[in-house]
């Protein structure tokens, strides 16, 4: 089967097979970026612009390095530095932006759906997801599959915990469609308030325990706590959260020796993860960056015609 | 001048229901019967096995101006209300300057009578700026012509303040029009609150912001003894709550929307902002209680919330994108799906288009020798697909473009004047 996606939207417009391309592409890349000179001609003469609405540091870096791995050219646009704070739409930006002949667009945007509207409204040009809103993250979805496929050998059969703010991550969503979809069983826990109205439609179980969440899992995915959700009361404070649904030292010494530990990042240390959690050999929070890199080679490469 | 509408089947809930000739003079019925044949009018109407109705009501209409003349105008407003086959609107009072003085009312009015089309009657707001925290002087607004109050678009959050505004409008027999949503229930929410929602990542808009003012407002109108009309009804619970409230007898009155019962939350995937609304599309499961309480008289009226936009507010992302749809040149068609599927009879469906809000507002609404020829021409059997871009509104934001509908109104008269007329009639 050959990759004929011109975009890519969200885990669940993928099917299993191109999952797989993608993964074995991402790990072929991935010796690229350990080699003495890191680079290759494949994307030679492909403009690609990263148009990042939101802050973005790991994330907006990988598919920079990514790019310029591929020879790509990558050209940077923020929010604040574009016509935006001028008025411009997002859709007359991106306009603008295929008018002069770019090949893809990758876009981190705070609104759900904006990259579908992309795609959908732009004739040539291509749009990869780089976050929308609370809806999808595909490439760390695809990084993390791709950690745990390192790791574990395979992903079918997997226990899968995804712990934290279900209900606002767009990490989560995208884990719970591509770890289902590659045949993992997924757990998700968190506080009532952050397990979204319908989760239970989507194939995984539920609990409000983290510890029974934890016990028996293979892979334990940490979720970041945006601290402003405490505005809106989803949870009381941030001692009651840690003490609660954060992996702590004491839960450190209860989950299964052969689990892993992942973590999209940013870390707030002390709260959802302790230090030594975060820290510890059971961790694959770099790993997880470095693979980053891979996939979004991999994407790259293969959304430009392979 | 006389306008003879002749043979087709005259239908005035609970007066008449006959194939009937119908002569206007002067803008006046004349006659009601089989015996004008041999009168010479000036121009006869075949109206052969066509419905022959009161001029429909849209009581939810947003026309737009003063202020956003861009999106509607009162012009081009009454054009889209009269090809829908409507003889009166009601323009909310979300106008720029807001309807919450008699100069606004009066200036609505006089732009409605440049126009030269069907009736327009203004709905003012309940507080000034529609801040709800105050009352608006209804005393004025109603000597200036407008026939009820409303803040839509912005629900009254302050208890106290509906709770005047329903004893003090009851001084002057005003309707008071509630935008039912606790905004703190559906905070940024954007979409029904639900698996769709969350496989979506949009914020959802739960149920209950609706539902628990519902309930609020209905207390409220036992207490004081106003006259509610709750606006565009969505839920299973609200439909329940006024259900259960006209049971009790308290004097509260609904309407719902045809969208809330053709459409569900199904809608918005795809990130569709022509199907973004509020209160926003909701469940199957609300959609058939919608259907319910229509059927069992719980809901009295549809109105359209035709609600304007251009491509500036639409074609932009999901979370701010605007609110609603157009609404008055599909209403009636889509309406009439409940006739085909004999949920309402036509009879039944002309009284929540025209009689039920006329008896609300205290407008007129009937085909009686004497009253001025405010009638609708349907033909329940023409069949046609819906081009946005022949819309006579200047809204093109619809979620039914391309739809195959059945029946429509194929002439419209106001005041004994012709104000729309189907090419091929």
């Amino acid at each position: 089967m050959s990759f004929k996606k011109k975009h890519i939207l969200d885990m669940a417009s993928l099917c299993v097979d191109e999952v797989n391309i993608i993964l074995n592409t991402a790990e072929m890349m991935k010796e690229i970026s350990k080699r003495h000179i890191k680079k290759v001609p494949t994307l030679r003469g492909k403009t690609i612009v990263l148009f990042f609405y939101e802050p973005s540091t790991r994330t907006r870096t990988s598919f920079d390095i990514a790019t310029k791995r591929l020879s790509g050219d990558s050209i940077s646009i923020s929010a604040n530095s574009s016509s935006i704070v001028k008025g411009e739409t997002l859709i007359d930006t991106a306009r603008n932006i295929e008018a002069m002949n770019c090949d893809i667009i990758v876009l981190r945007h705070p609104c759900s759906g904006a990259p579908h509207m992309l795609a959908k409204l732009l004739k040539n040009t291509s749009v990869i997801n780089a976050g929308d809103g609370m809806h999808a993250h595909p490439s760390q979805s695809l990084l993390d599959l791709m950690t745990v496929k390192e790791n574990k050998g395979s992903i079918k059969g997997l226990r899968v915990a995804i712990i934290g703010d279900i209900a606002h991550s767009r990490v989560a969503m995208s884990n719970i469609t591509g770890f289902t979809k590659m045949g993992a069983d997924v757990i998700v826990a968190g506080p009532p308030t952050m397990i979204p109205s319908g989760i239970e439609t989507f194939g995984v179980s539920v609990t409000y325990n983290i510890d029974e969440a934890i016990c028996s899992a293979d892979v334990i995915i940490m979720l970041r706590i945006q601290k402003e959700r405490q505005e809106d009361f989803f949870f009381p404070t941030e001692r009651e959260y840690s003490k609660v649904y954060g992996l702590t030292n004491k839960r450190l010494e209860k989950i299964s020796k052969d689990a892993i530990i992942m973590h999209p990042g940013p870390i707030n240390k002390g709260l959802e993860i302790s230090a030594e959690a975060a820290e510890c050999f059971q961790t694959r929070i770099l790993n997880q960056v470095t693979n980053g890199v891979a996939v979004r080679m991999a994407l790259l490469y293969l959304v430009a015609g392979g | 001048m006389l306008i003879l509408i002749k043979g087709g089947r005259v239908i005035c809930p609970g007066k008449i229901d006959s194939v009937a000739d119908i002569l206007i003079k002067d803008g006046i019925i004349h006659k009601i019967n089989g015996l004008c044949e041999k009168t010479k009018a000036d121009t006869i109407i075949d109206a052969t096995g066509k419905i022959v109705v009161p001029g429909l009501i849209d009581m939810h209409v947003h026309l737009r101006e003063p202020g956003f003349e861009y999106k509607e105008t009162i012009k081009t407003g009454c054009l889209s209300a009269a090809a829908g086959g409507f003889t009166a609107i009601c323009s909310m009072p979300n106008t720029n300057p807001v309807n919450d003085n008699r100069q606004v009312t009066e200036y609505i009015l006089k732009q409605a009578e440049k126009a030269d089309s069907i009736r327009v009657y203004p709905v003012a707001a309940i507080s000034p700026g529609l801040k709800g925290n105050g009352i608006c002087e209804y005393g004025d607004l109603k000597g200036a012509g407008a026939v009820a109050i409303s803040d839509d678009g912005n629900p009254v959050m302050n208890g106290q303040v509906m709770r005047r505004a329903l004893e003090y409008a009851k001084g002057f027999n005003l309707p008071v029009i509630s935008h039912c949503e606790d905004l703190n229930l559906s905070g940024s929410g954007v979409i029904n609150e639900g698996s769709t929602a969350t496989r979506m990542g949009l914020a959802g808009i739960p149920c209950a912001a609706e539902t628990v003012m519902v309930m609020r407002d209905i207390e409220l109108c036992r207490l004081t003894k106003g006259k509610l009309h709750i606006a565009h009804v969505s839920t299973k619970e609200s439909v329940a709550a006024i259900r259960d409230a006209k049971k009790r007898g308290i004097l509260v009155t609904a309407e719902t929307a045809p969208h809330y019962f053709m459409l569900t939350q199904k809608a918005v995937e795809s990130y569709n902002t022509c199907a973004k609304m509020n209160p926003p599309l909701r469940s199957d499961e609300d959609r058939r209680a919608i259907i319910e309480g229509l059927a069992d008289g719980t809901i009295d009226v549809i109105a359209t919330d035709h609600a304007p936009h251009s491509s500036i507010e639409k074609e932009i992302e999901f979370d701010m994108a605007a609110n609603g749809i157009v609404g008055l040149e599909t209403s009636l068609s889509l309406s009439l799906t409940l006739v085909e599927k004999k949920i309402l009879s036509v009879t039944e469906l002309i009284k929540k288009m025209s009689t039920n809000p006329a008896r609300i507002l205290g407008l007129q609404s009937n085909l009686e020798i004497g009253s001025t020829a405010d009638l609708t021409i349907i033909d329940t059997e023409k069949r046609y697909v819906v081009d946005k871009n022949k819309f006579k509104s200047l809204g093109k934001n619809t979620p039914f473009d391309g739809w195959h509908m059945k029946g429509k109104a194929v002439l419209t008269m106001a005041g004994g004047k012709l104000v729309f007329e189907e090419d091929s009639i």
